[in-house]
């Protein structure tokens, strides 16, 4: 099979590319991250038997007309330590072949996709986290009128080096009403778009005990409704049983899931409020009958403020698939210049809260034998999973100086978040301050400074973060930075984590080169965490476009 | 595996063959009421076009756009470009990009690229990331993230495309 693709492929791009003169088009990147690891007993850093490891990816896209193709080349010679071991060795890991014509667009190979915001289906890569789901099958895109979008795919998903067992089936249709009823509707200030996706995975049930269903469905109704200055989006949706069929416990668990979004967003200029809230409840969905979660197809976007400055995100938000409740309200505002507080530049203030917790009674999914439903709305009452009220001020002073203050208080649940045991750990409740200063000396050369503190009695206590970055525009940087854990109850783990990093850009092209400590953590990307080791020893990355 | 470093050599091959500037492939993106846009479509009636990758979450793309923001007027005065800002923000923050940009005062034309179907195409590993396109949509140039002043050495290279 594998033979056969890289034959038609070849092929394919034999006839393409030389039987004309008027040649197509390619476009790919190069990304290398290589890192060597040297024990370090006192952040518990393990030396890597192969001393250096390395990730490698290249891809490359070929344009011909109406036809697209490429492929990836993946390289883990051997995967870097905080990636999961069973990305070992090279290959190609992703290829597709995909035509294109006015109103119809044909894949075959692989493709990455989502339904509405991905609740129900969401094939994705994220080479940071480790995670790539792309499916391996056939996709059909198809607009029949203006406004009216239509598509089906079918396919396995790709778990590290292999594909899932399970074959995923969907169709979503998608109608811009205005866009159809063009004529009747021109003069109509509201604008609609609906959109209704269905997923289905079909797994045999070889279960000598149980009655699995081995077709499982998962369906979302989406709404998405412009008002002049207004936007609402809305999804909903549900997924049927889906019992796991374990032969050690009697009962297995019949339960249906369900998952709504909701976001409601004003703007003008100077201006903008967003409010979102959502609810899951046993919505984990998966490529086989399997409860792990390098089989995840579907996406449940984590309900807070993905932080950049790292104390803001040392104790970061992950979904919690199997049931929680959140909200979480946004208002980025630009005081104009000229008036008092904006002085000659303006100045700019985004506000952002978020608040997530349990459902009522627990969820589904734990109530399935006595046919328990969780409340609705559920708040109050309700075990907090995590909690962000952040506030952060951008001014330019003058010219040459610029700054950015941020201000939060968290409140992270250790032992929900991270999947312990309730009581292990309890509520991180830190209070966050951030002031990062840039001074731009001469023409392309800017020197910045960042300071950063958190306070917390609970967790890993008080942390310190000193950045010091200079900039020379458009080639170079440096970068010294700090970590300390001067709060650390154990003395003994009162530790430093120093970096040293430089680099060197030129047009698409990144070279750096790194050395320092790394600390043992969450790290988490969109919601989605991994847990990362500690590690001491230099790196090197290098990626480039073309 | 001999396979695989033959068709690598191939792609080799091939590229350097073809040295000639790309063009836009046909890729859907969104715009902010949440319509289909194929990305071919976007014009600036023959003058040079920037397209920047930027996400809500990432620092140094917001400081790249606001930066440029300052001068924007400027540069159009003196080049008619124009700036279309690609947000890769998927489900969890792509309800903020709207509240973001109108905040901030932003004149760029903004597109949605969630499932990252263009950031594909054009390679884009990480962001921020811009392209150059003249006046006939070719790709003329393309940067990797931002460091303060780089937005001088674009405008330099827009004013190459326009006075040429």
């Amino acid at each position: 099979m594998k033979k056969l693709f890289i034959l038609i492929f070849t092929l394919s791009f034999n006839i393409i590319s030389f039987a004309q003169n008027n040649s197509g088009q390619f476009y790919g990147d190069f990304d290398l991250n290589m890192q060597t690891y040297s024990e370090d007993r006192s952040i518990g850093a393990e030396e890597a038997d192969e001393i250096l490891l390395n990730n490698a990816y290249l891809n490359i896209n070929y344009r011909k007309g109406n036809l697209y193709t490429g492929l990836r080349y993946e390289s883990y010679l051997n995967a870097l330590l905080d990636f999961d071991k069973e990305y070992q060795g090279n290959g190609i890991a992703y290829k597709y072949l995909t035509y294109k014509i006015d109103n119809l667009e044909i894949t075959a190979g692989n493709y990455y996709d989502q339904i509405g915001s991905g609740l129900i289906f969401r094939s994705y890569e994220n080479k940071r986290l480790g995670i790539d789901n792309s499916m391996d099958g056939v996709r059909l895109k198809y607009f029949p009128l203006r406004g009216l979008e239509l598509k089906s795919f079918i396919g396995k998903s790709r778990t590290y080096f292999s594909y899932s067992d399970g074959i995923i089936r969907g169709v979503d249709i998608n109608l811009s009403i205005n866009d159809i009823f063009e004529k009747k509707l021109k003069d109509i200030k509201t604008k609609i778009i609906l959109g209704q996706g269905i997923v289905s995975r079909y797994q045999k049930d070889n279960n000598p005990k149980f009655n699995l269903p081995q077709n499982v469905a998962a369906y979302s109704t989406r709404v998405t409704i412009n008002y002049g200055k207004w936007k609402y989006f809305g999804e909903f949706a549900t997924k049927l049983n889906d019992p796991i069929g374990a032969l050690t416990i009697e009962e297995n668990n019949y339960a249906k899931g369900s998952g709504i979004i909701n976001s409601i967003t004003y703007s003008k200029r100077g201006l903008g409020i967003s409010a979102e809230m959502h609810r899951v409840d046993h919505m984990e969905f998966r490529s086989v009958r399997t409860v792990s979660k390098e089989y995840i197809i579907n996406y449940i976007p984590a309900l807070s403020k993905q932080h950049t400055y790292t104390l803001l995100g040392l104790y970061p938000c992950a979904t919690q698939s199997e049931g929680e409740f959140g909200m979480q309200f946004d208002v980025f505002y630009k005081i104009k210049k000229g008036t008092l507080l904006g002085g000659k530049y303006g100045t700019k203030i985004s506000l952002n809260f978020s608040r997530i917790n349990g459902l009522s009674g627990g969820n589904s999914f734990l109530n399935d034998s006595i046919n328990h439903t969780p409340a609705f709305i559920s708040i109050k009452d309700e075990e907090l999973y995590f909690s962000d009220l952040n506030i952060e001020i951008y001014k330019k002073i003058n010219r040459k100086l610029r700054s950015n203050f941020v201000l939060a208080s968290q409140y992270y649940n250790k032992d929900v978040l991270e999947g312990k045991t309730r009581g292990t750990y309890g509520i991180v409740k830190s209070i966050i301050g951030v002031v990062d200063v840039q001074y731009r000396i001469k023409k392309g050369h800017t020197i910045k400074i960042e300071l950063q503190e958190l306070l917390t009695e609970q967790g890993d206590g008080a942390w310190s973060m000193g950045l010091l970055e200079y900039t020379i525009s458009p080639n170079w940087f440096f970068a010294i930075q700090d970590m300390y854990n001067w709060g650390n109850k154990d003395s003994e783990k009162q530790l430093h984590y120093a970096n040293y990093d430089f680099g060197y850009i030129k047009g698409a092209t990144r070279i750096a080169v790194g050395y320092g400590k790394k600390r043992a953590g969450i790290f988490c990307v969109g919601g989605v965490c991994k847990e990362v080791p500690s590690s001491n020893g230099f790196n090197l990355s290098i990626s480039t476009s073309f | 595996m001999r396979k695989i470093t033959s068709i690598l050599i191939f792609f080799f091959i091939a590229i350097n063959c073809y040295s000639q500037e790309n063009t836009l492939p046909s890729v859907l993106v969104k715009t902010l009421e949440g319509n289909s846009f194929n990305i071919q479509n976007i014009s600036n009636k023959n003058n040079p076009i920037v397209i920047s990758f930027w996400a809500t979450w990432c620092k140094p793309c917001k400081k790249e756009l606001n930066n440029i923001a300052e001068v924007y007027e400027e540069w159009q005065d003196e080049t008619n470009v124009k700036l279309i800002a690609i947000s890769i923000d998927d489900a969890r923050s792509v309800s903020k990009v709207a509240p973001y940009v109108n905040a901030s005062d932003w004149e760029y034309e903004i597109y949605l690229d969630s499932n990252g179907d263009l950031k594909r195409a054009l390679g884009v590993s990480t962001v921020p990331h811009t392209f150059l396109l003249n006046n006939k949509k070719q790709i003329i140039w393309q940067h990797k993230g931002y460091i303060d002043g780089d937005e001088e050495k674009l405008f330099e290279k827009i004013k190459e495309i326009t006075n040429k």
